[in-house]
């Protein structure tokens, strides 16, 4: 937790006045029982009407001082807390624009952004409380013992069997509870499951006619939940009687003992009266340390997940000597590339890869799922960086050259086209910020998403919604594609970006792209053969090395794989069409 | 403790803004739009526990009674037995009061723990009516909201409605009595110095009031900025990889700089006012004390009121801030629990599946000859999507539905299936209209293989069992060997018990495709419906899914959305629908011989450019 301290020192001031001030409200809190005693045992007792209004104005005076106090420390600790937090999330955040593909696989999305929002809020939180809570109570509780003490130190002995058994009552409540607690979430969490699937699965269900069964299913998930929320609430529910009891008792105790030495002469009454007070501030203010205590446990989850975020090693950086010369022709070279996960067991995803892309060529993919296609494009604009090997674009290692140098003339349309929220045309211009209308239309025509553009009622400008929620899988593949074309990228990569198109589409796409990209290297992942048909190269990888290189025809006649994926595809009869 | 109010998510007002933010007093929250009808429907729920109820509240007003008098005590131990120095008396008194203590703590315990039961109760009642809901909405329903919503309103304001009847409940109640009851008994004791202290109330009133109206207009904007700043978040981190891309790494960090600004600035604000009340309350509390202390002394010297009054009232006003301090707190739970509940009983509402005519028919045997009659289709107004669909399919027959994306291939597998009802013309299976057939029967007699395959986080096993509840282990095992799915199974770590994660993410989609077949084939349904799917699926498997398919459609009618040209070629029917209707039908050399759209399709889209 104290590692995120050096993001609060720009703020020592209002940091280190917030409990000075605090300490303040404490003392004039503390002084207003002992007052009270001098009316009463002083005040009444000799029928000192001047001392009363005397301590009285006095009283008056340090409970206004006690405000002033209060509200400094409210100013001084939102000033120090909100600052910190805003410079703790802005650093999460430049450090998360920073990772590369690696470090974002090894967070998962969701789990980032909780981290960015919930987390922080809740370090912010906690900061605030600290510097308000957990000042003010071990202050309240510590003085008000040694005012207590000072009243009759015999009397005060009472704290001695109170304290501890409100502390271990409290400690042991809580200890029985937090595993029932872990159950509750636990059993909420089926709940919510059953209630997803069968959001998510209403089709299956519906058409399984399984209603009933799920019905079944659901009442047992949902007896269970009640049951553990029931058991762990009807233990936290012991906490406030018995907190209450113990200090109501610890007040009859002080009225019977503070009665006796009454009669024995060692103590006035106002004296047991402000007695009972101290009493009541040091029991509150132990509980509110309990509180705390557990706010902080629930902190230190949300300290530690933000730490790892920011002591996470970039490790794709740019070399020191890089190059900012961009990329001029495009062409590509594999030279026995190895490719191997970070922290992955077992074998590498690519093994010894070799091949040439020329200026201009369109090189096809083709493969199973998990051979590895994926991973040998992402190679390219330095995505990931190779265990072995090297790839030379423009006959030049891409690690010599600035990250930027580099992705700026490469285009990649990945496999899940993600939008963003905002107006088409700002998304194609993604691309490229300067664009002009006229290439914008260029681009999107190219993607085949022109037309459907022009049938929305506000064409270019049509707000899309969060990650594009308001357009098909198809029209989102088409805009991330006119997104990457604006670009006019030397290089161009596809990573099966039209899977969710129709055929008849993805081949208007093709013919597009050809004439569009005569000076571009494309790199192109597909699924089906009539996508690579027409590729100057088709590489067929299994399990991560390139089992058959060539064109069309060559593989066909040759590569036995490649046939089989012909077949399965085309079956027999197409196999002979295509022969 | 008990009442945690500080982080439970807010009414799923989408994104992270909600559930970021703790929910103090002063959050402007979700408020339900007619809080009074919502009440009313949430009190159904709670009307038979009635019983329960009055006991509870029994319970709260006798746990308040006992609390009260305890002050009292401590000022007549001080008058009468303290003062005078009676001995006897006093550990009579004190004996009294540990009593009265004792059995205030007691009943107070009581109460919560029966609440608790009621509550959630009340709460499991209200998620077992809505799951019941859920599986009796129409297809139309799920496909016309939002997943995300949908979610927000059976887990976050459901479980706002239990966090909050738990605490709030029979709270707000003990709260308003513990503060009748204190004024009830300062004036008992003296009315002068009661005046006097209360004169307090409207200060605080008006004070807090005027910040708390501020601090919800602060709380407002900074929830909007925060929103909005989450949202940022959510959206430029889950695009990283296309941020990456395109190298608007600063530019984002940038645009983020900006908004966190400017959070800065209204949250600082926020903080600070919403931080005035407690050192306000402290110091209105101390003034009170002081008042009392004083002026009390004063009216003790003039003997109107004794020490013990003092003493007793100084215990009355610390009691007092407390449950004033609460009832504001309670009320604004109680507010957006009313929300919540609204959320959940707007889903409540909604129409469901029209029931089954009573003379509704259960096909026994059915052999399997499907028409289509007439039948046009809009699932909205004004947009027709299927028109004048007709044809007749017999018994064991493969029909291949072939056409561009959006024509309506869908939809007729959709209305056959009667997860929607047609407009206009008949359906009929076996001779029956298909909506004079009770529709859990219909849906019996159909199997159906989507595209997207899904799967329940449940084993392996289970999963296939889904097709047919009854089926012995060796009989969904027998059914994953047909399927072609025993194979990689085995290869699986814990075989046919593997937990499938969630939506089936450790398997690939061709074998979870095996996994929805061999689903199928447990079912053995009299007519199949099987959605092809078009990518993503490795050679090997493909091969596998070709001929578990094969074999499930053997012998049985089937209607197959198709993509691959084998199956086409294969069928005995090939319907081609474009823009809502059939415009050719046949078989695949008869369709060619006619030189229309399938010969044109076959050619652009199968055969492709510079093939033959």
């Amino acid at each position: 937790m104290l590692s995120l301290l050096k993001y609060l020192k720009p703020y020592w001031k209002p940091a280190l006045l917030a409990p000075l001030l605090m300490l303040i409200e404490v003392i004039t809190d503390l002084l207003q029982p002992t007052l009270m005693a001098v009316i009463i045992d002083q005040g009444i007792a000799q029928g000192n009407t001047a001392l009363i209004i005397k301590t009285g104005s006095a009283m008056m005076a340090i409970a206004v001082l006690g405000f002033l106090g209060g509200m400094g420390c409210i100013s001084t600790s939102s000033i120090a807390s909100v600052n910190f937090s805003t410079d703790l999330r802005s650093a999460v955040y430049k450090k998360a624009q920073q990772f590369s593909f690696a470090n974002l696989d090894k967070f998962e999305t969701s789990s980032l952004i909780t981290r960015l929002t919930n987390d922080i809020f809740q370090v912010q939180t906690v900061a605030l409380m600290s510097m308000r809570i957990l000042v003010r109570a071990p202050l309240l509780c510590i003085g008000g013992l040694i005012m207590a003490i000072r009243i009759n130190a015999k009397l005060a002995s009472i704290f001695g069997v109170a304290i501890p058994m409100l502390v271990i009552s409290i400690i042991l409540i809580v200890k029985k509870g937090f595993p029932l607690f872990k159950i509750v979430q636990q059993k909420l969490d089926k709940v919510n499951g059953v209630m997803r699937e069968n959001l998510t699965g209403v089709r299956v269900v519906k058409a399984f006619v399984r209603a009933d069964f799920e019905k079944a299913r659901f009442n047992t998930v949902n007896d269970d939940l009640r049951g553990a929320t029931i058991r762990v609430s009807r233990l936290m529910i012991r906490v406030m009687p018995l907190m209450m009891l113990i200090m109501n008792l610890s007040i009859v105790a002080v009225i019977w003992f503070g009665g006796i030495q009454v009669v024995q002469g060692t103590i006035q009454v106002g004296q047991i009266m402000a007695f009972i007070n101290y009493m009541m501030l040091i029991l509150f203010s132990l509980l509110m340390v309990a509180f705390v205590l557990v706010m902080f446990s629930r902190a230190k989850a949300s300290v530690d997940r933000i730490n790892e975020v920011l002591e996470t090693e970039v490790d794709i950086v740019d070399a020191r000597d890089a190059s900012d010369e961009p990329i001029a022709t495009g062409s590509i070279v594999f030279d026995n590339v190895s490719f191997k996960y970070k922290g992955g067991c077992g074998d590498p995803v690519l093994k010894n890869i070799s091949f040439t892309a020329n200026l201009g060529e369109t090189v096809a993919i083709l493969g199973g799922t998990g051979s590895g296609k994926s991973t040998l494009v992402n190679l390219i604009p330095r995505l990931y960086d190779v265990t072995a090997g090297r790839i030379l674009v423009d006959g030049r290692d891409v690690r010599t050259m600035k990250l930027k140098a580099l992705r700026e003339r490469i285009s990649v349309v990945l496999q899940e086209s993600i939008l963003f929220s905002g107006s088409i045309k700002e998304n194609i211009l993604l691309g490229k910020e300067d664009a002009t209308e006229q290439e914008i239309v260029e681009a999107a025509k190219a993607a085949q998403a022109h037309d459907f553009i022009k049938r929305f009622k506000e064409g270019y400008e049509t707000q899309l919604g969060q990650r594009g929620v308001n357009v098909s899988g198809g029209q989102k593949q088409r805009l991330a594609i006119a997104r990457a074309l604006i670009k006019k990228p030397a290089i161009l990569i596809l990573d099966d970006s039209t899977s969710a198109v129709d055929l008849g589409t993805e081949y208007r796409i093709q013919k597009a792209l050809k004439e569009m990209m005569k000076n571009t290297t494309c790199i192109m992942i597909a699924q089906r053969i009539s996508t690579v048909l027409n590729a100057d190269k088709i590489l067929v990888l299994e399990d991560g090395k390139i089992v058959g290189q060539g064109t069309h025809e060559v593989l066909l006649s040759s590569n036995p794989i490649y046939q089989d994926i012909c077949r399965s595809q085309l079956g027999e009869e197409g196999l002979i069409h295509v022969q | 403790m008990s009442n945690n109010h500080s982080g439970k998510s807010q009414a799923g007002q989408g994104g992270f803004g909600g559930r970021g933010g703790h929910r103090g007093r002063f959050m402007p929250g979700a408020k339900a739009k007619d809080s009074k009808v919502t009440l009313k429907r949430l009190w159904k729920y709670l009307s038979d526990k009635k019983n329960t109820l009055a006991l509870i509240l029994t319970l709260v007003v006798f746990s308040v009674a006992f609390i009260l008098t305890g002050p009292l005590l401590i000022g007549r131990a001080i008058d009468q037995y303290i003062i005078p120095k009676d001995f006897q008396g006093l550990m009579f008194i004190v004996l009294m009061m540990a009593g009265v203590y004792i059995f205030g703590a007691l009943f107070t315990w009581l109460q919560s723990y029966l609440t608790i039961g009621v509550a959630q109760e009340t709460v499991k009642e209200i998620r077992k009516d809505l799951f019941e809901k859920l599986q009796t909405l129409p297809l139309s329903y799920f496909d016309s909201h939002s997943h995300g919503d949908m979610m927000s309103r059976l887990t976050n304001d459901v479980e706002n409605i239990s966090q909050n009847l738990n605490t709030s409940m029979t709270q707000i109640f003990s709260s308003v009595i513990t503060l009748a009851g204190t004024i009830v008994m300062m004036f008992y004791l003296s009315p002068i110095l009661t005046l006097l202290t209360l004169t307090i109330i409207p200060v605080m009133f008006f004070c807090t009031g005027r910040i708390a109206r501020r601090t919800r207009k602060l709380f407002t904007e900074q929830q909007k900025m925060l929103g909005q700043l989450n949202g940022f978040i959510e959206e430029t981190i889950s695009g990283q990889k296309v941020v990456k891309i395109f190298c608007r790494e600063e530019e984002n960090a940038a645009e983020f700089e900006d908004s966190n600004r400017g959070l800065k600035g209204i949250a600082i604000r926020a903080q600070i006012f919403s931080g005035i009340i407690p050192p306000l309350m402290n110091a209105l509390n101390n003034i009170g004390f002081v008042i009392v202390a004083s002026i009390g002394g004063y009216l003790a010297i003039k003997q109107i009121i004794t020490v013990g009054v003092i003493a007793s009232f100084i215990n009355y006003t610390r009691q007092f801030a407390r449950p004033l301090n609460e009832l504001a707190n309670q009320f604004n739970m109680i507010q957006s629990a009313l929300a919540g509940a609204e959320r959940v009983f707007e889903v409540l509402d909604e129409k469901s599946e029209p029931a089954d005519a009573r003379d509704a028919l259960v096909l026994e045997k059915v052999v399997g000859s499907v028409r289509f009659d007439d039948v046009s289709f809009s699932y909205k107004k004004d947009t027709v999507v299927l028109k004048d669909i007709h044809f007749d399919v017999n018994p064991g027959q493969t029909v291949a539905l072939v056409g561009p994306t959006g024509s309506g291939k869908t939809t007729i597998i959709n209305l056959l299936t009667r997860f929607y009802d047609i407009d206009q013309g008949v359906i009929y299976i076996d001779g029956q209209d298909i909506r004079n057939v009770k529709r859990d029967r219909l849906r019996s007699l159909l199997g159906i293989v989507l595209q997207d395959t899904y799967l329940f986080s449940e084993s392996v096993r289970e999963n296939i069992r889904y097709g047919r509840l009854n089926a012995t282990d060796e009989e969904v095992e027998s059914a994953a060997k047909l399927a072609y799915a025993d194979q990689f199974i085995h290869r699986l770590p814990q075989g046919y018990d593997t937990v499938v994660t969630e939506e089936g993410g450790n398997l690939s989609q061709g074998q979870r495709q095996l996994l929805a077949i061999a689903r199928a084939i447990l079912a053995n349904p009299a007519i199949l419906i099987l959605d092809e799917a078009t990518s993503n699926v490795d050679t090997r498997t493909e091969y596998h899914i070709q001929e578990a398919m094969r074999v499930l459609m053997k012998d049985r009618t089937s209607f197959v959305i198709a993509h691959r040209l084998s199956t086409i070629k294969d069928a005995d029917m090939i319907l081609v629908i474009n823009g809502g209707e059939i415009i050719e039908s046949g078989t695949h050399e008869a369709l060619l011989k006619q030189k229309g759209f399938y010969d044109n399709l076959y050619n652009n889209q199968f055969r492709r450019q510079g093939l033959s």
